[in-house]
C-alpha cells in the first residue's frame, strides 16, 4: 500500500496547497479535457512545461510524482507498444512480419504515453496537495448547483466523507480479522488460485458483518446527535474562494484556449 | 425532569420475556443517576427509549413536562446529549473538531458560535491539542473524550452516558467525571450514566439496579454498597473498603458495612485509639 501515491496527502504551505479545493478540482477536470486535445509536439511540450511548473510551485519533489507513475508503468508501456506496432500509415521505418513501426504509429505512441504521464502527474498533484476531507467538501459544493435536478449533493458529500473517515478503521479491522484467522490456522496466499480465493472468505464475511454493525451504531449515534438530513444544517468547515482561485482558473482557461488554437485539426 | 411511566418494550414482537417489563422511575433536575446491572438487563434499552431512538410498546415518557411523541422528538433530542460505548462507531467527523461540531451543525448554530463552542468543549475534556487530528490517530480513550466533548458542546439539559467511560484508564475516568460534575453544578445538568465502575457509582446521587428488564432496587450508593456479596451478582465489584472491613471484622467491630475510604480511615484511627 505504501507504493500507492495516489490518494496520499503531503502537508505544505505552497500556493497550490492554499488554493481552494473547488478551484483545484475544477482546474483538474478542465485540464484532463485539455490533455486530450494535445496531439502534436508543441501542444504536448506546452502541457509538459505547465505540469512541471505547477509541480515546482507545489514544492513537492518530482520524485514523488515519478513514484506515482511507477505502479502504472506496466499498463502505460503495454498500450504504448501496442500503438507503436499496430498503427499503420505513413512512412514505414521498420518491418518484421506483421509488426511494423510507422510514422503515424510512432506519433500515436508518443501522444498516448504523454497523456498517461500528464494525467497521472496532475491528478497526483491534486491529491498530494489537498486533504481528502476538503476534496469531499469540494465535490459536495460543486454538486450543489445541480440540486434542482434532484442530485443529492449533501448525501453524496456525507457519504464521501464518512467513507474516507472509515477507511483506516476498516483497514484495522481487516488486519485484525486476518491475524485472528491466521492464529486459527488459515493460510493466506497459499496453494492454487481457487484455494487462494477460498481463503479470502474467512476475512470477507466477518468484515462485512462488522461493517453492518458499525453502520448501524453510527446511524444511531448520528440520529441521537440530531442529524435528520441536509436541510437546516450549518457548516463548520467553510470553503473560501479567493482571488488566487479565480486566477488559477483563468490560467487553466488560457492554457485551454492556447491548446485549442495550436492543436492539429 | 424525566418521568418513565410503566414502560414495556420488546425488540421482537412476541418475544416471551419483554426487554423492559413495566418499568417506572423518575429523575429530578440536576440529579446524577447511575444505572447498573448485568448485560441484557435492559439498561441500554432504557436510555435509548429516553432519547426516542426506540419506541415503547406501552407506557409514557415525559421529559421536561412534555410527553415524548413523534412530533416533539427532535426538539427533545436537542436537549439530550448521548455518548455511547464504542467510540469508533460514533465518530462521525473526519477530524476531532469536525466531530465535535457535528451536533451543532445539525442544530443550525452559526459558524462563529460553533467555533467558540467547539474550542470550549475540547478544552473541557483536555483534547484541544488534538483538534485537527483524525480519529485513526487517537486511542480509544481519546476518542471517548471527543465523543463526550461532542455531547457537551451542545449544552444539553440531560447527558446520557452509555458506558461512555469504559475505555478510559482509572485516572482519566476520574478526571472526566470531575469535569462533568463541575458542568453539572454550573448548568443544572441531569446526568444518567450506565456504568460498571464503582467510583462512578459512588459519586452519583442515586443508583438504579436493573435485572431481567425490571428495576431490582432504587437506592443511594451507600445503601447499595452495604449489600456486599450480592453486588457481584448485580454485575458490580465489592468496594475496596468493604472487603477491608470484611477481612478485619473478626477482630474489629465496625460501625457500618460500607464506609468511604476517608470514613474507614477515621474509623480505624478511632478503633486504634481505643485499643
Amino acid at each position: 500500500m505504501d507504493k500507492l501515491i495516489l490518494g496520499r496527502y503531503i502537508p505544505g504551505t505552497s500556493i497550490i496547497h492554499r488554493l481552494d479545493p473547488r478551484s483545484k478540482l475544477l482546474a483538474m477536470l478542465i485540464y484532463i479535457v485539455v490533455i486530450f486535445w494535445a496531439n502534436n509536439m508543441i501542444t504536448n511540450a506546452l502541457l509538459l512545461f505547465f505540469s512541471l511548473f505547477s509541480i515546482w510551485l507545489s514544492g513537492i519533489k518530482l520524485g514523488f510524482f515519478l513514484r506515482g507513475v511507477r505502479p502504472m508503468i506496466g499498463i502505460i508501456l503495454f498500450t504504448t507498444i501496442f500503438q507503436l506496432f499496430f498503427t499503420g500509415g505513413g512512412e514505414v521505418f521498420f518491418h518484421f512480419g506483421f509488426l511494423q513501426i510507422t510514422r503515424v504509429g510512432l506519433n500515436q505512441a508518443g501522444i498516448i504515453f504523454m497523456r498517461f504521464v500528464l494525467i497521472i502527474f496532475f491528478s497526483t498533484l491534486l491529491t498530494l496537495t489537498t486533504t481528502p476531507l476538503s476534496l469531499a467538501d469540494a465535490v459536495e459544493s460543486l454538486l450543489n448547483p445541480l440540486k434542482p435536478l434532484k442530485v443529492p449533493a449533501h448525501e453524496i458529500g456525507l457519504m464521501l466523507s464518512l467513507s474516507l473517515r472509515f477507511v483506516p478503521t476498516l483497514m484495522d479491522d481487516t488486519i485484525r480479522i486476518m491475524n485472528a484467522q491466521k492464529a486459527r490456522g488459515v493460510d493466506f496466499g497459499e496453494g492454487n488460485l481457487i484455494k487462494k480465493i477460498k481463503s479470502i472468505i474467512p476475512i470477507l464475511i466477518p468484515l462485512f458483518a462488522s461493517s453492518f454493525k458499525r453502520a448501524d451504531a453510527l446511524a444511531i449515534a448520528m440520529e441521537s446527535r440530531g442529524y435528520k438530513g441536509g436541510d437546516g444544517r450549518t457548516k463548520y468547515r467553510l470553503l473560501k474562494w479567493k482571488s488566487i482561485d479565480t486566477f488559477a482558473i483563468l490560467v487553466i482557461l488560457i492554457i485551454a484556449m492556447l491548446l485549442f488554437i495550436l492543436k492539429k485539426s | 425532569m424525566i418521568e418513565f411511566k410503566n414502560i414495556t418494550f420488546r425488540y421482537v414482537e412476541g418475544q416471551e420475556s419483554p426487554t423492559l417489563d413495566n418499568v417506572s422511575f423518575h429523575v429530578k433536575r440536576g440529579e446524577w443517576l447511575s444505572i447498573v446491572g448485568h448485560n441484557g438487563s435492559g439498561k441500554s434499552t432504557t436510555v435509548r427509549l429516553i432519547d426516542g431512538l426506540l419506541e415503547p410498546e406501552t407506557g409514557e415518557i415525559w421529559i421536561d413536562g412534555e410527553q415524548l411523541t413523534e412530533k416533539n422528538l427532535w426538539t427533545i433530542r436537542h436537549k439530550i446529549g448521548m455518548v455511547f460505548q464504542n467510540p469508533d462507531n460514533q465518530f462521525v467527523g473526519a477530524t476531532v473538531e469536525d466531530d465535535v461540531a457535528f451536533s451543532l451543525e445539525n442544530k443550525g448554530v452559526s459558524h462563529e458560535e460553533m467555533v467558540s463552542r467547539v474550542n470550549e468543549a475540547l478544552e473541557l475534556v483536555g483534547m484541544i491539542d488534538f483538534k485537527t487530528k483524525e480519529p485513526a490517530r487517537l486511542s480509544g480513550g481519546q476518542k471517548q473524550r471527543v465523543a463526550i466533548a461532542g455531547a457537551l458542546a451542545m449544552n444539553p439539559d440531560i447527558l446520557i452516558l452509555d458506558e461512555a467511560t469504559s475505555m478510559l484508564d482509572p485516572e482519566g475516568r476520574l478526571e472526566l467525571i470531575d469535569v462533568m460534575q463541575k458542568i453539572r453544578e454550573e448548568h443544572q445538568m441531569t446526568v444518567i450514566s450506565i456504568t460498571h465502575d464503582l467510583d462512578e457509582v459512588a459519586l452519583s446521587d442515586r443508583v438504579i439496579v436493573m435485572q431481567g428488564g425490571k428495576i431490582e432496587s432504587d437506592s443511594v450508593p451507600r445503601e447499595l454498597f452495604a449489600r456486599e456479596e450480592s453486588l457481584i451478582d448485580l454485575g458490580l465489584d465489592i468496594p475496596f473498603t468493604t472487603s477491608v472491613i470484611k477481612d478485619l471484622s473478626e477482630k474489629l467491630d465496625f460501625s457500618a458495612a460500607y464506609l468511604t475510604e476517608k470514613e474507614l480511615e477515621e474509623e480505624l484511627w478511632g478503633l486504634l485509639s481505643k485499643m
